[in-house]
């Protein structure tokens, strides 16, 4: 079964192309997005990663290649260009630097408002995507400069959910958050993307992130597309992955170690939660526990 | 152990014009040894990067003192001296390179020191080598990673030959490679070549590789120990926002279950290992 609702297909960008400083920061990227999906994004500094989910909504147009939302090319009609950028919402590193209004409320409805959406509806929205990202109602009448850096965070996240685009795209969400931060924009994320059921592309540089929430990896190399797949084939390719200046989680590497001493541990684990089961299940299994 | 960095007392609060001012810290206190390596940590908000900028006096305390090796951060004649001993590397690398050729960039902080030029030179080549960036000191920094562009900026601040270092977020953009660089970075300069070193960071399992941690919360020290006196301090962490390495979470889970995993493990390795021992 499959029902890409993005796609790109030999997606190739060129910065500067035919000058002493030209570089291909993506070549012959295809990729298909499932509808209803969450795929995390992993891949070096300087691989590609923020070129290409530039171009999922027409802010760059490949050299070569094309981009196709919902099966039609987005850059079909030019004029309908803008109609694509409120389809494929991006929400880009430390977009709190971005808000700007003088109050929550009028920050979140900004894209809304621009959509030329009625009152109500914005209304509804603003709303809505408040309870989302977990901030009562009381926050809507302060200042977004009166919030801490995680709440800032939250209500720029917000702004860009309320324009429902049919694809999220996050880029580093969790870049400079605490701990507490961090798990409150993983949880607030995937509970997003169970409610509405859209698809939602996260850019991490944290495996353990990753691992945690997305169904399928897609790893940039170098320009190039080294692996897209499921969780457990991506991290797979330890070796490969360490390699091209990435990782593997933390959880994974105990599970690696642990086999290497004969533990026997039939299903790889990539999270803390699923360690504890697995672990136990296996010593269970040899009397121990 | 001397004193190197000594808080005392300090309150400091960030003065907007027409808002009341925002207490950041109070009455805090905090001796930072010399030749240690601290790891301070604490939510967003909690004062952490004030303390960086206290170090060196980027700020000065409202109330109290800051002394680094004995001199005021406020006497404004030791200013100098005092931003020569104590080196800063920030969060962005970006935003703290100033040249277009990496060895220009490493020797602005001794040119600006007045330091003779044939010295310069000495001290550029000797901090690019030691921070394993020789071979790209001739590059324009904009074609380096993050995680080599944050080395570069650390080679600058120690051809300024500092006794201290502090980082403040320094591989909060980095990937997995430019963080492992840095942390091995940071962790050599520490203990071969004695500089004292104060990293604020949001990673656990680098707060995990210092000597002592420091937790802070509301202005305040809630935690001050090793990294295995703290981190099994788990549910005091959660309640200021923070958490524990993966590996330490996981032993804490395990031992609850009645398994013989002790909970002060820190690393996968030491975890691999404990769940072997107690599987015999």
């Amino acid at each position: 079964m499959t029902d890409p609702i993005l796609e790109t297909r030999n997606l190739t960008y060129t910065y500067a192309p035919k000058t002493a400083n030209e570089v291909t920061a993506i070549r012959e990227i295809s990729v298909a997005i499932e509808r209803g999906t969450l795929v995390g994004i992993i891949g070096h500094t300087g691989s590609g990663k923020s070129t290409l989910i530039e171009h999922f909504n027409g802010l760059k147009k490949a050299t070569s290649g094309v981009v196709l939302l919902d099966g039609r090319d987005i850059w079909e009609n030019k004029k309908e260009i803008r109609q694509v950028r409120f389809r494929v919402g991006v929400c880009f590193q430390y977009p709190e630097y971005q808000l700007f209004e003088e109050t929550v409320y009028k920050d979140v409805a900004f894209g809304p408002k621009n959509m030329g959406l009625s009152e109500e509806e914005i209304d509804r929205r603003v709303r809505e995507v408040l309870s989302f990202v977990g901030l009562e109602e009381r926050y809507l009448e302060l200042s977004p400069f009166d919030l801490s850096g995680g709440e800032k965070r939250r209500v720029a996240i917000a702004g860009i959910m309320a324009m429902e685009p049919q694809v999220l795209v996050l880029d580093e969400p969790c870049a400079g958050l605490d701990p507490k931060g961090r798990a409150t924009v993983l949880a607030m994320i995937e509970n997003y993307q169970k409610t509405t059921g859209s698809t939602v592309v996260v850019v991490s540089h944290s495996m353990e992130d990753i691992a945690s929430i997305a169904d399928r990896i897609l790893v940039m190399n170098k320009a190039g597309l080294a692996f897209f797949g499921t969780v457990e084939e991506v991290f797979s390719h330890a070796e490969a992955l360490v390699a091209m200046g990435l990782d593997i989680p933390q959880m994974t590497q105990l599970c690696l170690k642990l086999r290497a001493r004969g533990f026997d541990l039939p299903e790889t684990f990539y999270t803390v939660e699923q360690a504890h089961g697995a672990i136990l299940a296996c010593l269970k299994k040899e009397g121990t526990a | 152990m001397n004193d190197y960095i000594q808080f005392q007392n300090v309150t400091f609060a960030y003065e907007i014009e027409g808002e009341a001012p925002k207490p950041v810290l109070k009455d805090f206190s905090l001796n930072v040894y010399a030749g240690e390596f601290v790891a301070v940590l604490g939510h967003n908000g909690c004062g952490k990067s004030t303390v960086a900028k206290l170090c060196n006096g980027i700020e000065l305390p409202q109330k109290g003192k800051v002394l680094v090796d004995g001199l005021d951060t406020a006497d404004e004649e030791k200013l100098l001296t005092i931003r020569q001993r104590v080196g800063m590397v920030f969060q962005n690398p970006d935003n703290q390179i100033v040249a277009t050729i990496v060895e220009d960039d490493v020797a602005f902080g001794p040119e600006n020191l007045g330091v003779d030029p044939s010295e310069i030179r000495r001290r550029v080549d000797d901090a690019l080598k030691r921070v394993d960036m020789y071979d790209f000191r001739r590059f324009e920094p904009h074609n380096l990673s993050g995680g080599q562009k944050q080395r570069v900026a650390i080679a600058g601040v120690i051809a300024m030959q500092p006794a201290c270092i502090v980082l403040d977020e320094p591989t909060a953009m980095l990937d997995p490679r430019g963080r492992k660089d840095v942390m091995e970075t940071v962790k050599m300069l520490n203990r071969e070549h004695g500089i004292t070193v104060v990293l604020i960071t949001h990673y656990m399992d680098e707060a995990a590789q210092a000597d002592r941690v420091v937790v802070m919360d509301h202005g305040k020290v809630l935690l001050d120990g090793t990294p295995r006196q703290v981190f099994a301090r788990g549910e005091t962490l959660k309640q200021a926002g923070l958490d524990v390495p993966q590996a330490t979470a996981l032993a804490a889970l395990l031992q609850r279950d009645g398994l013989d995993v002790p909970a002060d493990v820190l690393t996968v390795d030491e975890l691999a290992d404990a769940i072997a021992a107690a599987k015999r």
